[in-house]
């Protein structure tokens, strides 16, 4: 029997995410981007982001991971196209306190992010769900360093 | 193949396994509402009883420094450290055990020699060979030495299947080589070095040899006067011992060539503000006070192991490598990484449908503990071009009955996602 905790981490959802990602690619005319690097596990990513005035007109990704931290880049670049850059902001706060299980995941904010509501009970695995969301700030930053989980 | 356990001639009886596993305290727990199946011994090795009471009575009891007061307590403390040279000493068989200096761990010992030995010694022209294997605690502090001495470090590369070939490592030795820096058994991959081989080479060009044994001592009879090494340094922490401890062994006129290490108290003869002369060695490395308790612990470690007798730990660990092996390439989508044909302890697997990461998480919910990631040995993982690796590694406390929870929890790795 696969346990109730594991079901809810690897919903088919997020599996589908890890297998298929969407957004999978360089944004043409990315004006934004930023390196993360998980020195635990060696997950690489790259983010890459379009951003006109202050809304984000297109992001994408690469890199190899886990199926966490691949689906959660995925999920993020879905959620994040059309959002400012403020409100992208806003929904890593959400969302870093959700998989830290600091608080409920309020489904009007997160909306499909919810899926990694699993995560929370995982604390080994806060890094792999993060690691995209890390890299984001620091490309919408502007910093030029690579980031890193530790 | 029967995934079942069946008594063998080559392992032991059934009852004697289950009184070697009532010896590990930690191995009595569940985790997730299941019994702990403990294959991460190449990260940290349970401890048992014998080593937590040989602690605990430090604290409990002996509780004083050594090599200082006058009093009992400082006398007990001082003799039980002093004594476990000696057992580390008739453990590897070294010459002598003014040779054994005390360390926190491999990572330590390696730091040591490359500061005081190597640093002094090397400079632009001289060479450092290291193989492809090395965990990143053999490879960081020879990069720092040729850094700072303009020494250049060259890698031996290894197969696709993770062995050293003599072969190569012959190919890169001539009088420029001044220090071979080797591991003795892989940490990511289990493969065995043809050491002896490598040190007869080494010395005909003049070099000298360090091995790293940490995965080594744990698993195999360790010979030092057979192996004619220069340097051989391992942790306590994977023989069963306390985190903290750890041994350099050093032939002595290497050790006594040496500049000081850290200054401080227990390493000097005499201090003046004018002049300083320095203890003799092991002492001479040995400045502070160091982890006591850890030291006594190891001294019970290996009691404990020369007690259960490394021959037969060898033996029973190597069937169940061949075990292991066999269960886990019947699992379809399971690829064996490092298939090198002198193997001890290590299974490094990946599989074609969950990255390591995701293994990990899913064969914990079934209380299997494995390691995953690049275990400190991303060159490694570079060269056989994987990102990363699940490992189950054994320890002497080990059955077929952890292979075969191990099997069924990658079937449920399989099923999530199939």
């Amino acid at each position: 029997m696969i346990s109730p905790d594991l079901r809810e981490l690897y919903q088919e959802y997020v599996l589908d995410h890890g297998r298929r990602p969407r957004n999978f690619r360089i944004p043409e005319g990315a004006t934004h981007g930023a390196e993360g690097y998980n020195p635990l596990c060696g997950d690489k990513i790259s983010v890459k982001v379009v951003v006109d005035g202050d809304v984000i007109q297109d992001i994408g990704f690469q890199g190899a991971g886990c199926a966490i931290s691949t689906a959660s880049a995925s999920t993020m670049t879905e959620a994040l196209k059309g959002k400012t850059v403020a409100e992208a902001r806003d929904l890593f706060a959400a969302f870093i306190a959700m998989v830290k299980g600091e608080l409920e995941p309020d489904p009007d904010v997160l909306d499909t992010l919810a899926v990694f509501a699993g995560v929370a009970e995982f604390p080994m695995r806060v890094k792999c769900a993060t690691l995209a969301w890390h890299t984001l700030t620091a490309a919408l930053e502007g910093k030029g360093e690579p980031v890193t989980t530790e | 193949m029967t995934a079942l356990a069946t008594p063998t001639e080559q392992s032991p009886a059934r009852a004697d396994m289950d009184s070697i596993r009532r010896d590990f305290p930690a191995l009595a727990q569940e985790v997730h509402g299941k019994p702990l199946v403990y294959l991460d011994s190449a990260a940290t090795a349970l401890k048992p009883q014998a080593v937590i009471d040989a602690v605990t009575n430090v604290y409990a009891r002996d509780c004083a420094n050594i090599h200082r007061a006058v009093h009992l307590l400082s006398q007990r403390a001082t003799q039980a450290y002093d004594a476990v040279r000696a057992k580390v000493r008739a453990f590897v068989n070294a010459p002598s055990e003014k040779e054994i200096v005390f360390v926190r761990g491999t990572t330590e010992a390696i730091n040591l020699v490359a500061n005081a030995w190597a640093r002094p010694r090397l400079s632009a022209g001289d060479r450092i060979l290291v193989s492809g294997l090395e965990h990143h605690s053999n490879i960081v502090p020879w990069q720092m030495v040729a850094q700072a001495t303009g020494a250049e470090l060259v890698v031996v590369p290894i197969t696709d299947e993770g062995e050293v070939r003599l072969e190569d490592v012959e190919a890169r030795l001539d009088a420029r080589v001044k220090l071979v820096a080797m591991s003795h058994v892989s940490n990511a991959l289990g493969s065995v070095q043809p050491v002896r081989a490598i040190v007869e080479r080494a010395h005909a060009v003049g070099a000298k040899v360090l091995l790293d044994g940490a995965q080594a001592v744990p698993h195999v009879a360790v010979d030092l006067q057979a192996l004619g090494c220069d340097f051989y340094a391992f942790s306590g922490h994977k023989l069963y011992g306390p985190s903290g401890s750890g041994v350099l062994w050093g032939r002595r006129e290497l050790l006594e060539e040496a500049d000081p290490w850290q200054g401080g108290g227990d390493m000097i003869r005499s201090v003046t503000f004018e002049k300083t002369t320095y203890a003799e060695v092991p002492a001479k490395f040995e400045a502070g006070t160091p982890d006591i308790a850890a030291v006594i612990g190891l001294g019970a470690a290996i009691d404990y192991v020369r007690e259960l007798g490394v021959e037969g730990i060898e033996r029973r660990e190597q069937e169940l490598l061949a075990y292991g092996t066999e269960a886990l390439a019947s699992i379809p989508g399971v690829k064996l990484v490092g298939t090198a044909a002198r193997k001890v302890g290590v299974l490094s697997f990946v599989m074609e449908s969950a990255h390591p990461h995701d293994i990990g998480t899913i064969v914990d919910a079934e209380g299997v503990a494995i390691r995953t990631g690049h275990h400190c040995a991303q060159p490694v993982m570079e060269r056989l071009g994987v990102p990363a690796t699940a490992r189950a590694s054994l320890g002497l406390y080990n059955t077929r009955e952890d292979i075969d929870a191990l099997v069924r929890a990658l079937h449920r790795v399989r099923e999530i996602f199939a």
